[in-house]
């Protein structure tokens, strides 16, 4: 092999050699760490934006009656929200530790396609303008929900349209994204890396970028077909046409329920870098890791219709639906098992990524429990469209996913830093948001249990009580995020310098680069035994 | 073989499987678009949403009337914006015995100033009663026309075929009375089987 590090002729030539600074680094760049660092700041940012309308979503709820937004304004909260939440928050942070961490994981020199990279990137920023513009176009923003369902989504004025097409350029980019990541994870593992070594976080990115390619095409398929029923007279979603509101459910819902696995999927993965770390023992139960993973990415595409028990189906869909869902709950169930099994004896210690994978493992478990409930279709038949469903998905998605990108921030900072970030902050951070998250959500399980129906910006007044808890818990929930925002910023501009290693019970080939990671790293593909 | 030799097969095995990738991406939005008209299929030959072919089956003309059994038949309509008529059921519930052809109508009043065609589409739930719901005689088969302040009779003949599940106790049939001159009316008009009549 004649590989040298010192003439490395590049697809890329234009940007390796040297270090290209300024602006136009970043607009330009096809490095995956630069890239990365910029999904990571994008998803922040919205965090932030929808988190912001979040606090006035539970200012109008933190007393019965209306108080500081109309309802249609109240509508236009959650639906953004929930959409900016999902589409700019969550699944750009995966990618962005997904740029970060797949090829250092595996020994690759960059992603495969660098600069669809760039393209997959710089596409999420005029989906996120025509995101936020639509606020101020009559009629206000999209809201009838982040689920957008038909008729009123047809009815809706050209928010929606801006909206549909913001979701359009996200899935593009989501599609290309995932194309990039299989290839990179398929043809670029450096020598001795086979599939059955990968580390576990390559893996559940593997199965997530399979999951994004098969489903965001029927997302987009189903976005269409609104379009047209909007402007070219098609009547698929229209009964007066022969078409039917609650086709789009389904299409929307074959493509939903994998969604939400590609919110967990790579979350798992960061779970089960961190755990296996501070635990300082290997991954309990590896192979079956993989299988679960695996099992939970099929079965996804089958259990679609739990969202719609109350659409009148035949008994014999409903009842196939609650099976099939509940059947979900074990391979999940594997997966907890196995983390729990990993701390085993184990010779714990508790730095601040450790803790939040800890209460993840924890608070994920009881979102998996109250989905279990949701599943029993005649439990369900109550449930639907109640604050307990909006207590399910946030213990899955904000105690689950936004919670592990936490931990995997303050697990990877200072390999991409180069320092420590304070220990103390962190635990302030884990402690101040594991706390005021469960006073959030808790009381919605109690509140959706008594009937109190979601997207409503006023309720009977024998809820007021829990809900000024939920509110209180929210405004803490949302001022720890700015601590967040500190600690990151802090770890940046200096710290105590991080070895290479960083952790003691790290193990893996992005530890034996330096801290921070260099520029360009194994352009000579590491030895793998 | 060169670093340069090796770049160049890595780019070009890249290439190859992220263009068999992209079969998958095709394959989803084929899918996608293809959900309609299996959804339709589906519905229409399992008797869902109160989408199953609604009128006289052959076979019914011979059939007995069950006089052991009742069944509760409600009657709901609605008018949908854009049509300025009040339209309402002349009984709100008829107690019928399976197999027995039975006569009811609907009232409707044109309210606005012009004269108006609409059209009304059917439903029936319990989506599995729509299969064993039947219309001999109905004014949703045709686009009906209303001069203003005109008032109609709307009669409707209908049963419930004997082997109506005995589960089922009652019935409901409502309809949606559309626009017939938008676009949607016209469509809800082919949709049961009529040719749109031409407005003058
Ligand atoms: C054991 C695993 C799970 C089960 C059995 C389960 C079950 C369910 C069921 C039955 C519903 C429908 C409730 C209703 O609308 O009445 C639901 C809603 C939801 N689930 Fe789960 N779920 C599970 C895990 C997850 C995970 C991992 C996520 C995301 C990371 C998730 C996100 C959601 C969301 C966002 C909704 C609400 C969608 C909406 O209506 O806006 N779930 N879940
Ligand atoms: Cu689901």
């Amino acid at each position: 092999m004649s590989t040298t590090t010192a003439t490395h002729h590049d697809d890329h030539a234009h940007d390796s050699h040297g270090h290209p600074t300024g602006l136009m680094r970043w607009v330009k760049s096809t490095n995956h760490k630069d890239i990365g660092t910029m999904y990571l700041w994008f998803s922040f940012a919205m965090f932030l934006f929808a988190g912001a309308m979040a606090m006035g979503i539970r200012a109008e709820l933190f007393q019965p009656g209306l108080q500081f937004v109309q309802p249609e304004t109240f509508n236009q909260l959650t639906t953004l929200h929930g959409l900016i939440m999902i589409f700019g928050a969550i699944m750009p942070a995966f990618v962005g530790f997904a740029n970060w961490q797949v090829p250092l994981m595996i020994g690759a020199p960059d992603m495969a396609f660098p600069r669809l990279n760039n393209m997959s990137f710089w596409l999420l920023i005029p989906a996120a303008i025509l995101l936020i513009a639509s606020i101020f176009v009559p009629g206000g923003a999209v809201a009838g929900g982040w689920t957008m369902y038909p008729p009123l989504s047809v009815q809706g004025g050209m928010s929606v349209d801006m909206s549909v097409f913001a979701l359009h350029i996200l899935g593009v980019s989501s599609i290309v994204g995932s194309i990039n990541i299989i290839t990179t994870i398929f043809n670029m593992r450096a020598p001795g890396m086979t599939l059955m070594k990968m580390p576990m976080f390559v893996w559940t990115w593997l199965i997530t970028a399979y999951l994004l390619i098969a489903a965001m095409p029927v997302l987009a398929g189903a976005l269409t077909m609104l379009i047209t029923d909007r402007h070219f007279g098609t009547h698929f979603f229209n009964a007066a046409g022969g078409g039917d509101p609650v086709l789009f459910q389904h299409v929307f819902w074959f493509f939903g329920h994998p969604e939400v696995y590609i919110m967990i999927l790579p979350a798992f993965g960061i779970l089960s870098t961190i755990i296996p770390t501070f635990a300082r023992k290997p991954l309990f139960g590896y192979a079956s890791m993989v299988y679960a993973t695996a099992a939970i990415a099929v079965l996804s595409f089958v259990v679609w219709a739990h969202h719609m028990f109350t659409t009148g189906m035949p008994v014999a869909g409903q009842l196939f639906f609650m099976y099939s869902t509940m059947l979900i709950s074990v391979p999940t169930g594997v997966k907890v098992f196995n983390w729990l099994a990993t701390m085993w004896k184990g010779s714990m210690t508790f730095e601040t990524p450790m803790l939040f994978s800890i209460a993840v493992v924890f608070l994920f478990t009881i979102g998996g429990f109250s989905g279990l409930v949701c599943a029993i279709l005649p439990v369900d038949i109550q449930l639907q469209d109640t604050y307990y469903v909006v207590a399910h998905f946030h213990y899955v998605l904000f105690s689950g996913a936004a919670m592990a990108i936490m931990g995997g921030v303050y697990y990877w900072l200072p390999k991409w830093t180069g320092h420590m970030y304070d220990e103390k902050l962190g635990k302030w951070h884990f402690w101040l948001t594991t706390i005021a998250f469960n006073v959030t959500f808790f009381p919605m399980h109690f509140t959706g249990l008594a009937g109190m129906p979601r997207r409503i910006p006023d309720y009977s007044q024998q809820f007021a009580e829990f809900n000024m808890i939920s509110s209180l818990g929210a405004f803490a929930l949302g001022l720890s995020q700015l601590l967040f925002l500190y600690v990151v910023i802090k770890c940046i501009r200096g710290g105590e310098k991080a070895t290479n290693q960083v952790w003691e019970g790290a193990h893996g080939l992005e530890w034996t680069v330096a801290s921070p990671a260099p520029f360009h790293t194994f352009e000579t593909p590491p030895q793998v035994k | 073989m060169n670093l340069d030799d090796k770049k160049s097969v890595l780019s070009a095995t890249n290439n190859r499987l992220a263009w068999k990738l992209s079969l998958i991406v095709l394959a989803g939005l084929l899918f996608a678009f293809a959900i309609a008209p299996l959804y339709d299929l589906l519905c229409k030959e399992l008797g869902l949403n109160g989408r199953a072919d609604s009128t006289m089956t052959a076979s019914d003309k011979h059939m007995k009337i069950d006089k052991t059994r009742w069944v509760t038949v409600i009657f709901t309509g609605n008018t949908m914006p854009g049509l300025a008529w009040s339209f309402s059921p002349a009984q709100t519930s008829l107690r019928v015995h399976p197999g027995e052809i039975t006569l009811t109508s609907y009232m409707a009043k044109n309210n606005g100033a012009d004269s108006e065609l609409g059209v009304a589409v059917p439903s029936v739930t319990p989506e599995l009663a729509a299969l064993y719901f039947k219309k001999i005689e109905c004014f949703c088969f045709k686009q009906q026309t209303l001069k203003s302040g005109e008032s109609k009779k709307m009669p409707v003949l209908f049963y419930v075929k004997p082997d109506l599940p005995a589960d089922v106790n009652t019935v409901t049939l409502n309809y949606a009375f559309y626009n017939g001159v938008t676009s949607l009316g016209q469509a809800a008009l082919t949709q049961a089987g009529e040719t749109p009549i031409k407005v003058n």
